[in-house]
């Protein structure tokens, strides 16, 4: 499962739309967890950060996100006790499901991987797959329920809504 | 000197983040790291040897891919090594902004 803030929530679906008809990207830092009796993973997110889009050549069907880029991100997750737990990006015009090329570049075992589909410039569906498995040879995607916390009130479970 | 694990290889690194490893050069250091943990070893290189395509190493704030004695750097106690493993992606789907009606398939 993925929990996420309202606020975290409406920031990754808003950066879809402004980057849109170009794919956006980003990273969830937070910590991961399991709970009760369920041995099934948490990824509990607790800051959104927005990345460059690198694929200039390609912006509006590739994304990819600079190495470079990615260290900084995570020497900042360090520096406040928290992990990378997941990615996001946007699917301009096309469904919020992972795609051959999504698959083929996941190597983060254990994250969660969010797609908004925005549609002529509207966010639409929001979907989270985590990648389980343990090797490049077994992995694979599984849907993965979304809990969006608002603030005072009870979790909401979200799958494949806006 | 300090090693940085990604979140997915922290299972193989009994959950740490960083991991202090001694070692004159990064090549010196990567094998004394997958001594330690030789879980390791097969998700950094391939069964030649090489490192994986999709993982990235960083020498302080230098791909080392990209340092002129690469993997044979000589490094020190107060240097420190990230693993980052690529993240891409994308619909990959031909031509730009074609028909919405083109819905992918359930796998896609």
């Amino acid at each position: 499962m993925l929990r996420i803030q309202y606020a975290d929530y409406v920031a990754l679906r808003a950066h879809g739309e402004e980057t849109y008809p170009n794919e956006c990207c980003g990273v969830l830092l937070g910590k991961n967890s399991t709970e009760g009796n369920s041995a099934a993973a948490i990824n509990t997110v607790h800051k959104v950060v927005r990345a460059d889009n690198t694929r200039t050549d390609s912006a509006h069907n590739r994304y990819n996100i600079a190495p470079q880029e990615l260290v900084k991100i995570q020497r900042q997750a360090r520096g406040l006790g928290l992990d990378i737990v997941g990615f996001y990006h946007s699917h301009p015009d096309h469904p919020a499901l992972w795609s051959p090329t999504d698959f083929a570049e996941a190597h983060w075992i254990g994250c969660s991987y969010v797609i908004t589909s925005v549609e002529r410039g509207r966010a639409s569906i929001t979907n989270s797959f985590l990648l389980t498995g343990t090797t490049e040879d077994d992995k694979k995607f599984e849907d993965e329920a979304i809990e969006i916390e608002v603030a005072g009130t009870a979790p909401h479970n979200l799958k494949g809504q806006a | 000197m300090n090693i940085h694990i990604p979140t997915p290889l922290r299972t193989y690194t009994e959950g740490k983040e960083t991991v202090s490893i001694p070692g004159a050069t990064i090549s010196a250091t990567f094998l004394q790291l997958t001594a330690t943990y030789p879980e390791l070893k097969q998700h950094l290189f391939t069964p030649e040897g090489k490192l994986r395509s999709f993982v990235n190493v960083y020498l302080n704030d230098d791909d080392i891919r990209y340092l002129p004695g690469k993997e044979e750097t000589t490094v020190n106690d107060t240097d420190e090594l990230t693993i980052i493993p690529s993240i891409a992606g994308g619909t990959g789907r031909p031509g730009a902004r074609a028909s919405r009606r083109t819905l992918c398939p359930a796998t896609c």
